[in-house]
């Protein structure tokens, strides 16, 4: 720990050295960052399910600084949580510096070592990230080796350990990938062929990635090393665009999988075309067993290797997400559709200012699986589907400009979600349920705007219907205010037909904001990129700041 | 142990104080359109301003500040010769969906990925939209978080002032 210690010192003193040799080549370094402080006040409300929170008041806050001179990079982030935010993991407890990092670059080679984030092709069987809001964070601690050995091929290599809250998971991660540029490779042997301009594209990339755990289990024979393999292939041309990348695990025996010795594999494709003003694209995936962590024994979003995205479309409105789809690494196979026209302007459709029309829909399924009966667990077809739909959801949604000042976005979705199987709880179902938004957005002048929408979700499961209205005024460039109401006024239990009202405001000064916001929040998942977190009911004051520099 | 952090956040703190914030753009590797790996050090424009804008297409204000700026861009681009890189977060969910959704709506930026969000790290962004405009030195003149319909003008007025310096 000392030399690691004696290392960042070095690091960290840098800028003096820097500022000591002002006149030579290394002159002046650069200091970035940025500080974001979370704080709520916790009420106690009984209808709601708000419970009582000894602290009263819970505080997430982090601040990032980076130290860059010429070729030469460091940094680091600095967290706090005295105590974590409901809905935060309470291993997230405490404060410290978690993430820390010096890298070298040069033309072809950077070298980092300290803790990094990265992804091998669309992350199948890696990637380490962070998403701050859902308090996840899998950063790696070690070496990361990125080198261009020539004209279109872009080799990376990893090793280290993956963060777990204010500790390392116990596992050893280490991976190779490599990317070929096939037109840029072209071009070194073809000095007249410009790969800027070339029609077509093509990329090929394969990964490779092994993690090491010991084995201590007492009973059970389990493999210390595991590795996976991925290869994947793009096609780009002007209007076209195919990407599909494959992804095998061996035997993997773990704690979400029920140490199950069968291999796991994940097929994503996507393919779609693209002309001004039309689109129609499609993507298909099948993933079977391959939830894919660095450490056999983690769960929830903890210490994962593998990144398996849902391939349902990503809602913004509070409705249309209140049941957010997230992967089953387990085993899904599902497929999502798009087509979108932009209805030129002074076209029937179209009117004065044009009318954008997009249509989506995706579903999932289980895997088509029959039960081995031994330490393989369970077989599957790999080309057909399950009988338990997971998710399904038809959405139409169209943008309407009415005047320079008016403008209306309407949508409607219908959504069947398989609650048991996705939160893993039991005597929920399926919900099933008719979404519709309108929005509407008056432009008052060339700083003041007035936004509002309505909600309404009717569907006989769960909690029932309901209803929600929204209102913001904003003043350019500093303002906001905000008022929403949630209302389930369709619960089956008299009681619970609770409002959940909010109100907000905000100030913006270049890069730096603080919003205060007092009201209830209804429980609820909070997803990004298909991986959620459940946020509990609570009722109170909030502040939040933040700023970049 | 913790005593030493502090000093050491301390020391960071200082030498924070003791260099000159220059506000170049950081050099990463991210993803072009159409594929190519793209550094951020070839970021140029012959001497003229540029604007970098991140967002993501599930980012309501985003796609609301990209269009309303569509709509200007090519006015922008006569008066000041500005160009804009719209470089979308969009992680391996919704980076295939980025193109055809640019092309839908026409439009005509020059489109990044950063999937593993490695250049918004880079640049410290925190929460999307976040808007910085670089002047023909290639020095980050300003920046903004967040977007509410009419912070475009303010964006012009900046951009004005880094062609024309006289003009505030």
């Amino acid at each position: 720990m000392k030399k690691v210690l004696a290392v960042i010192l070095f690091f960290l003193t840098f800028p003096f050295l820097a500022k000591a040799q002002e006149n030579n080549k290394f002159g002046a370094g650069e200091i970035h960052g940025n500080f974001q402080m979370m704080a709520q006040n916790y009420l106690v409300d009984s209808t709601i399910g708000a419970k009582e929170v000894s602290e009263k008041i819970r505080m997430n806050s982090f601040a990032n600084l980076n130290y860059i001179n010429g070729n030469f990079k460091a940094g680091m982030r600095y967290e706090s949580y005295e105590k974590a935010l409901l809905g935060f993991d309470p291993r997230y407890n405490g404060s410290d510096i978690t993430y820390r990092y010096a890298t070298y670059t040069n033309d072809d080679l950077e070298f980092t070592i300290g803790n990094y984030y990265e992804q091998f092709g669309s992350g199948l069987i890696f990637r380490s990230y962070e998403e701050r809001g859902l308090g996840i964070d899998n950063a790696m601690d070690g070496i990361r080796v990125k080198y261009k050995p020539t004209a279109g091929v872009y080799l990376k290599s990893v090793i280290g350990k993956q963060r777990f809250y204010f500790a390392k998971g116990e596992g050893i991660v280490r991976g190779l990938d490599a990317e070929f540029n096939l037109n840029e490779i072209l071009s070194t042997f073809l000095p007249e062929f410009n790969p800027e301009k070339a029609r077509y594209t093509y990329i090929l990339g394969g990964s490779m990635v092994g993690k090491y755990q010991a084995d201590n289990d007492p009973i059970r024979i389990l493999p210390e090393n595991v590795a996976a393999f991925a290869g994947r292939f793009n096609f780009i041309s002007d209007k076209f665009n195919f990407y599909t990348e494959y992804a095998y695990k061996i035997n993997d025996p773990s704690l979400t999988n029920g140490f199950i010795y069968k291999k796991g594999e994940a097929l994503f494709v996507s393919a779609n075309y693209s002309i001004k003003g039309f689109s129609l694209s499609a993507s298909a995936k099948r993933v079977d067993n391959m939830d894919f962590r660095s450490d056999r024994n983690a769960d929830v979003n903890n210490l994962t290797m593998s990144f398996l995205p849902a391939i349902s479309k990503q809602h913004t409105y509070a409705l249309p997400s209140f049941y957010p789809y997230a992967t089953q690494p387990l085993g899904e196979i599902g497929e999502q559709f798009e087509v979108s026209y932009n209805f030129k302007k002074g076209s029937m459709l179209g009117g004065k200012y044009g009318t954008l029309f997009t249509v989506n829909f995706s579903n999932a399924n289980n895997l088509d699986t029959t039960q081995t009966g031994n330490e393989q667990g369970y077989s599957a077809a790999f080309f057909s589907k399950g009988k338990m739909l997971l998710y399904r959801d038809l959405n139409f949604e169209v943008v309407k400009k009415i005047s320079p000042k008016l403008k209306t976005t309407y949508t409607y979705m219908y959504q069947v979600f398989n609650k048991d199987k996705v939160q893993n709880v039991s005597g929920y179902g399926t919900v099933f349920a008719h979404i519709a938004v309108f929005e509407m957005q008056y432009k008052i002048n060339s700083k003041k705007t007035f936004r509002a929408e309505l909600q309404s979700m009717r569907t006989k499961q769960d909690f029932g219907d309901w209803a929600v209205a929204l209102a913001e005024f904003t003043v350019s460039p500093h303002w906001f205010f905000a008022v929403i109401d949630q209302f389930n006024y369709g619960n089956a239990i008299a009681e619970k037909r609770a409002h959940y009202y909010s109100g907000s405001f905000g100030y913006t000064k270049n890069a730096t904001r603080f919003i205060i916001g007092y009201g209830k929040q209804r429980e609820g998942y909070l997803c990004v990129g298909g991986v959620c977190r459940l946020i509990p009911a609570s009722y109170g004051l909030s502040f939040s700041i933040s700023s970049t520099f | 142990m913790k005593a030493k952090k502090i000093t050491l956040l301390f020391l960071f703190i200082c030498a924070v104080l003791s260099v000159n914030a220059q506000n170049k753009i950081p050099a990463v590797n991210v993803k072009t359109i159409d594929g190519a790996t793209f550094n951020t050090a070839n970021m140029v424009n012959d001497g003229k301003p540029i604007i970098i804008d991140f967002w993501a297409t599930w980012c309501k204000p985003c796609v609301q500040e990209l269009t309303a700026i569509a709509d200007l861009y090519e006015d922008w681009q006569k008066v000041t010769g500005v160009k804009i890189y719209a470089v979308s977060i969009d992680d391996a969910r919704n980076s295939a969906r980025v193109k055809p959704f640019v092309n839908t709506r026409g439009w005509e930026y020059e489109i990044l990925l950063d999937p593993n969000a490695d250049l918004k790290r880079a640049l410290n962004v925190g929460d999307i939209p976040h808007t910085f405009l670089i002047n023909g030195k290639g020095e980050i003149i300003y920046q903004h978080a967040g977007y509410a319909p009419g912070d475009e003008n303010e964006l012009y007025e900046k951009l004005l002032g880094c062609i024309n310096p006289e003009v505030k």
